[in-house]
């Protein structure tokens, strides 16, 4: 088995059997994570550039977290020591990187598409690790995970998406495959930060964070950037708390059993307080550790050949 | 249900037996060893381990206890096949340090499979002894590794197929031989 489009560039298109291969397949990594030795030959020799051309640690750690555990070897190239600054074009810089050889690209990128833009040039493997306020592929593969680790399954689950959903890729990849495998998705925000157009692609919108925690079963808060505040999209920090914020009485409205998500990193006492963080319904660190093994689920995926049939 | 074509070489019966020879001389060398274990390779070594398991048990012996493994990421031929296995989990919740393990898969033929299943274990720890049953060996290996406890000797040519079904995981206990053809319906057996 493989992935169809033999890069992994965003959720939307994805198929439902190919999203339940990926998770079923991290569930072998996962074990991996366990052992002593946490280290398997499966990508040896293979090399994978990780091309993050916006700043991003957790993302890149964690990527070279499971190249490492795969054996592959791994090559960073950021942006702020890359030719970029000095004034190359993309296509340039992936011609050199390829020139290199490597078998896959793990790129993070500001723009939308520049993931899709390599994959047309590109012999090798596209990992996108984030493009814009595009999509976020694997955060929301690791989502998902960490969601069906708790509740055995995503169908007819109810997932609440709070906070600024117009620039969050996390938000659109996760409305993409909670929908995809059948669970229901409601995104909610204050008006200059939820898109209008949201419910085009089948999930509720609502501006009343009430109404959005309601009986959910995955409350799921997002990292609201201080720099939306400068542009005027909410007045400060404590309105945003105030009418936006997760704190343990509004948590009272979910599910008993709901869980608490954040893709990181928190800003304590603005989208999320310490006690809703920090409480046993928290798996915002399962959350770190399962995206290793999802990570290593695609890389694991792509390594395969693309000429023809297997014979095993 | 696939159309079952080719030789019966074992049926339910024969199957058992073998099972039960199996388990007696496992004992023969263990002893009463506390720490003897039993490892089946994913996928119908799993069940074949449960069952030597469950015969030992019945045999009056404490029941040893049963690791199921993944060899896929262990495989020397991942960078030649395209689309690469459907990994599963390894689940080993038993110390391997010092154990006497016997690692248990249906068919062996070019030992492959199980060089790959001595590299996984490896990383999960060092046990005292590794043995090796199966319940059929076909023959053709390709690397220096033989059986310690086979059910069955069954000489084939190269490019036969050996088909083993076991009920845990197809519904019936069988093995049959045939001969390859291109539109072989489905991936059962390793060979």
């Amino acid at each position: 088995m493989r992935l169809r489009a033999g890069h992994l560039l965003g959720i939307d298109g994805m198929e439902a059997d190919e999203i339940s291969l990926i998770l079923d397949t991290a569930e072998g990594f996962a074990e991996v994570g366990t052992r002593e030795i946490k280290k398997v030959p499966v990508l040896r020799g293979k090399t994978v550039i990780n091309f993050f051309v916006e700043p991003s640690t957790r993302t890149r750690s964690s990527f070279e977290l499971a190249e490492k555990r795969l054996s592959a070897d791994a090559l960073n190239f950021s942006a702020s020591t890359s030719s970029f600054v000095k004034g190359e074009t993309l296509l340039d810089t992936l011609h050199n990187l390829e020139a290199m050889a490597p078998d896959f690209i793990v790129m993070r990128h500001s723009q939308p598409g520049a993931p899709h833009f390599l994959a047309k040039h590109s012999r090798c493997a596209i990992v996108n690790a984030g493009d814009g306020p595009h999509e976020h592929p694997t955060q929301a593969l690791l989502d998902a995970f960490t969601i069906r680790q708790s509740k055995g399954s995503l169908k007819g689950l109810r997932v609440a998406i709070l906070g600024d959903i117009r620039n969050s890729r996390v938000a659109r990849s996760n409305v993409y495959l909670l929908k995809t495998m059948g669970a229901d998705v409601v995104v909610c925000g204050p008006p200059t930060l939820l898109p209008v157009h949201m419910e085009r692609l089948g999930c509720t919108a609502t501006h009343r964070i009430d109404e959005a925690i309601e009986g959910a079963d995955v409350v799921m808060g997002l990292r609201i950037q201080l720099e939306r505040m400068k542009s005027g999209a909410f007045p400060s920090l404590r309105e945003y708390a105030n009418l936006f914020g997760i704190n343990a009485e509004r948590l009272k409205r979910a599910k008993p059993d709901a869980i608490v998500m954040h893709p990181g990193p928190m800003n304590r006492g603005v989208e999320i307080t310490s006690e809703v963080a920090d409480c046993d319904r928290s798996v915002i660190l399962a959350q770190v550790t399962n995206g290793v093994a999802v990570r290593m689920a695609v890389l694991y995926l792509l390594a395969g050949e693309t000429s023809s049939e297997a014979s095993a | 249900m696939a159309r079952r074509k080719g030789v019966l070489v074992m049926d339910a019966e024969a199957v058992e037996t073998a099972i039960q020879r199996i388990a007696h001389e496992i004992l023969e060398q263990a002893g009463d060893d506390q720490t003897l274990a039993l490892v089946g390779i994913r996928t119908r070594g799993v069940p074949l381990a449960e069952r030597l398991a469950n015969t030992i048990e019945k045999l009056g012996h404490e029941r040893p206890p049963v690791g199921l493994l993944d060899i896929n990421l262990y495989r020397d031929d991942l960078s030649m096949i395209s689309d690469h296995p459907v990994l599963k989990k390894t689940e080993i919740l038993f110390d391997l340090q010092d154990s006497n393990l016997v690692l248990v898969d249906d068919v062996l033929f070019t030992g492959r499979t199980i060089r790959a299943a001595l590299d996984g274990l490896t990383d999960l720890g060092r046990p005292a002894r590794i043995q090796l049953a199966v319940l059929v060996d076909r023959g053709h290996r390709e690397v220096p590794i033989r059986a310690d406890y086979v059910g069955k000797n069954i000489p084939t040519a190269r490019d036969q197929r050996v088909d083993v079904w076991i009920d845990e995981v197809d519904g019936r206990d069988e093995v049959r031989v045939h001969q390859e053809d291109s539109d072989s319906p489905d991936a059962r057996g390793k060979a």
